[in-house]
Order: C-alpha cells, then structure tokens, then sequence
C-alpha cells in the first residue's frame, strides 16, 4: 500500500478507486532485486485482492530444454515465476492476457496492467482504464486492489492530443497488408512520445492482431500507452469522439517516405533479398491462435530451409487450444519450434547462429540486438516465412511498392 | 531550479544529457551500467554515477527493476532528471530505498531549466532543488 500512496502522490492524484482485475509484469527476472522484492512480499503475507494475471518470465516452464543459458539463471528465473504465482496470481505468463477470455476487461473496466504492450492494448482496443503501470507498482495494485485516481484511469486524459493522418500518397495495397502495422506502429511512438494520439485514414474494424502490432511498436520507439483508430478502437467511432469535441494540438501527415524509412531502420542488418538468415522469429508480443493459423497457411506444408530455426513465441493457454485442433502438432511437424511463458528476446533459446535473425515484430526488432546480440532483419509475417523456406531473405515488393 | 520530486534523495555528480529517449530496460544493462541499447546514439555510455537527464522516456514498463537491480549491484545512476512523470523510474527508486536503502533521486524539470544542463556539468541535487555548480 505504501508503494502505491507512493505513486498516488507521483502521478498527483487526490483519492485510490478499485479496480476489477490486474496483469503483472514483476514475475521476470531481471536480477536478485526482483527475488528480494517478491520476498519481501510472501514473507508479509500479502495475496492478491483481484484476479491477476502473471505476465512472461524469464522461462519456458513447460518446455525448460529449450534454455540454453546458465543453469542457475534459468533456476532463478522460476523461483520467481513461482513466488508471483503463491502470491494468487494466476500463471497465464503471458505478454497478450488480452487473448484470454478471462482476462478481457470490458469498456470502461479500471485495471492495472503493466506489459508496455499489454497496456496500449487494454486502453486502445478494450476500452478498459490502466495508467502505465510497471514492475512493483503493477503488484502492489493488484495487492491494494486499488490505483490511484489519475493519468489514463480519468476521462480526460484518454482525448486524443495528436493527429496523425495517413497521406493519400499510402497506397490501398499497403493499408491492406499486415506489413504495414508495426511499422506504422513505430511512427506513431516517434512521433507521439507519451500523447495520446488518433489515426486517421485506416480501414474501420481492424483486427485485434492489427491493433497489437500498432500498439507493441508503439510502446517501444514510444512511452504509447494508448491511441485511436477511427472505426477501430471503441473511444474514437468518430473523430470528434477521440478528440471529446476539442481541436488536436498538433496535427501531422504520415507520408509513404516516411513509413519506408521507418521500416528500413527496423532492420540492424542489410535487409536486401538474397541475404541468408539463421532464424526466424514470430510472436512478439504472443501469437493468437488466428496467427498460428496464419503461419501454417503461409507455410503451405512447406518446411524451413535446413539450418533455419522458425520459433513462434506465444501463450500457453493459445498452445493448449491449438494442441487441441491438432494445429501445433501440425507445426511442429513441419519444423516450426513453439515457444511458450517467455519470449525469444528474453531468455537464451535461439540456436546460436552468426546470421541474422528476422522478425515481423517491431518490438522484438527493437529490443533483440540489445538484448541477445543479435542483427535482425524486419519483414512483413509473409516475407518472414518465405524467407524461412528460402534460408534467405525474400521480399515482397507488392504491398510497399518498387522502393 | 526546483523541480517536481518523485523519489527523494540527493547527489552531486557529472550530468549526462540523453541525445534521445532511452528505455533503462534493453537500454542498460545493470551489471555494468552500460547503455547497450542498440540503436541509441550513446550506445556504451556508462550511466552509473551519472546524473541522467532524459527530456523523454519510452518502452518498457520493467524499467523499476532494472533501476532497483542497478542499485543492488552498486551500479546506478547518482540521480535522474526527468521532463515528464514516469512513475516507472520513480517506483524504482522507490523500490531501491525500502529494500537496499539507496536513495537515487528523481526530478521532473520544466523543459527549459532541463535543456539548461549542459553535459558533463557538475550538477548538485537535494530533493527538488537542482543546481548546476
């Protein structure tokens, strides 16, 4: 509780307001602080108050041969995996609790979620009300079973400040293509920083998985905890309604031009076609069934390259579901390696290779070549998995057009 | 110049002014205090000991531990300065106090008195008093 008076008093706020559910982020190891930390907590006693839910760790539980890093790491890393969970979290260890029935907080919800795309997507897509929430605050809610009244949690502070408009210049093709989100995503944290911002010029009802790569990107070139996208998201049915009445305080244009340059810098090594690559990386943030789908799809029965590691990270309730279609048996048939309960940015599981890695992700594209030193090569999710059959990179000059 | 305090606290250290928003998480590494963010144009900086001055923040929310994990192994910045609330490095902080007892101060600044601090000045911080000396 005195962490989150604590906040209370950062964030300026007069009074706490309870909340329904929360999703935790402190359950990854990042050193012997977060073991002293949750100590501190078990040792007191304390247990959720809501239903919580438990974001990655640094391990996959149900698959811990995949580890290929120091031993006592890996142990230390489930040790605090299991302390969040004896605190009543739930183990969902998952970066998209949005993907679960149980963990989907309806329009107007207040929560507190940590996970930087976790967050974009319960206030963007949901509708429901988090501020950006982070390692100890996260659990220190869910323990209070209460936030304080401020930021995102309020009315006001959800109006879009930034609009930003897609240049006619953006063709039909591209808005069509799932190339497009991250990369657009990655823009959008640039150019927004913290402000809530609307974007305009997108098809109405986009996908949840469109919606996810925006707000991953977001949160990563960006400290994006939330946005509107006219007809999408359910703040902002009209213009006027993310802006509540008021005129933008900055208004910009997104050009083609500029969406290839942002895509062009996701890329640490040369991204051109020809370029062999080691591994392939999908799922960040956790694959949805629909993407599992899509992946065996554009696989078409066809294997990767000898040599080449196809690893989709995802959540193990999407594993067990897909398990039960016989759709990951299938996968695995194939070659493609599932990941569950982390990612492949965060623990050692990558066979260790001197090529690039490529990724559909903007995140994962972000945060790899800092994290597990490795050059990366983004590309749409096709691109990725042609590139995966081929050992090399392929691109698809349809959706970006000749440049 | 007096600031809003998020974590108490005070130091007197060399400013290092951030060219660009920097997340603590995938951005230092807190075993050596080294930016190692790939893509940041201070790449290899050393951060502990430092008075950071971060005009924005971005990313990742596993920030606080990566600041309390700093603090642990004896490698954190002496203070930051901030030209936004983050609640993420001022939890932190906070977090590095109740169990360690280090105390790494935490500031938001108006953005004219941030971009006043020039780098590598030496800057002196108690609670929400800043001064370059």
């Amino acid at each position: 509780m005195r962490l989150v008076v604590r906040a209370a008093e950062a964030l300026g706020a007069e009074r706490l307001i309870p909340i329904t559910g929360a999703h935790v982020d402190s359950c990854l190891y990042h050193g012997e602080a977060t073991i002293d930390f949750a100590d501190r907590l078990v040792d007191g006693g304390a247990q959720v108050a809501v239903p919580t839910t438990l974001n990655v760790g640094a391990l996959d539980l149900l698959h811990p041969e995949l580890w290929r890093g120091d031993p006592r790491t890996a142990e230390r890393g489930r040790l605090l995996m299991e302390r969040y969970r004896s605190l009543g979290c739930r183990p969902t260890y998952t970066c998209a609790p949005y993907q679960l029935p149980f963990a989907r907080p309806s329009l107007g919800d207040q929560v507190a979620w940590a996970e930087s795309n976790a967050i974009v997507f319960c206030n963007s897509v949901l509708g429901a009300r988090t501020e950006r929430y982070g390692d100890f605050t996260d659990i220190a809610c869910a323990i209070a079973g209460r936030v304080p009244d401020a930021g995102l949690h309020r009315t006001d502070a959800r109006r879009a400040v930034l609009l930003l408009r897609l240049a006619s210049d953006v063709p039909d093709r591209l808005r069509a293509s799932d190339a497009l989100y991250p990369v657009l995503g990655i823009v959008l944290g640039r150019r927004a920083g913290s402000r809530v911002a609307v974007i305009d010029g997108l098809a109405p009802g986009l996908s949840d998985e469109r919606l996810k790569a925006i707000g991953a990107a977001a949160a990563s070139s960006g400290a994006v905890a939330m946005f509107h996208a006219i007809g999408s998201t359910p703040e902002a049915p009209t213009l006027e309604a993310a802006l509540q009445g008021a005129d933008p305080e900055e208004t910009v244009t997104i050009d083609l031009a500029e969406l290839r340059a942002a895509r062009d810098e996701l890329s640490t090594a040369d991204g051109g076609p020809g370029t062999p690559i080691g591994t392939v990386s999908l799922g960040t943030p956790h694959a949805s069934l629909v993407e599992l789908q899509g992946i065996e799809v554009e696989l078409g029965g066809a294997r990767p390259a000898p040599g080449v590691e196809l690893l989709v990270s995802t959540g193990r309730q999407i594993l067990a579901g897909a398990e039960e279609v016989g759709l990951a048996q299938r996968l695995r048939a194939l070659g493609v390696e599932l990941l569950v309960d982390t990612c492949s940015y965060i623990a050692p599981v990558l066979r260790p290779s001197p090529l690039p890695a490529m990724t559909d992700s903007g995140k994962w594209a972000f945060y790899a070549p800092g994290n597990i030193g490795r050059e990366v090569v983004f590309g749409s999710t096709r691109e990725c998995i042609r590139s995966a059959i081929e050992g090399r990179v392929w691109r698809d000059a349809e959706p970006w057009g000749a440049a | 110049m007096r600031g809003r305090l998020l974590a108490d606290g005070h130091a007197e250290a060399r400013a290092l002014v951030l060219s660009a928003p920097l997340s603590l998480w995938g951005g230092m590494d807190p075993a050596t205090g080294l930016l190692v963010d790939a893509r940041h144009p201070q790449r290899g900086a050393q951060l502990t000991g430092r008075v950071l001055v971060m005009t924005a923040v971005r990313g990742s929310s596993s920030a606080s531990s990566v600041l309390a994990e700093a603090a642990r192994a004896g490698r954190a910045p002496a203070a930051i300065l901030l030209g936004e609330v983050d609640l993420i490095l001022a939890v932190g902080a906070a977090v590095a106090d109740e169990l360690y007892g280090i105390r790494i101060p935490v500031i938001q600044l108006a953005p004219g008195d941030l971009a006043a601090i020039p780098d590598g000045s030496l800057v002196r911080v108690v609670g929400a008093e800043v001064a370059i000396l």
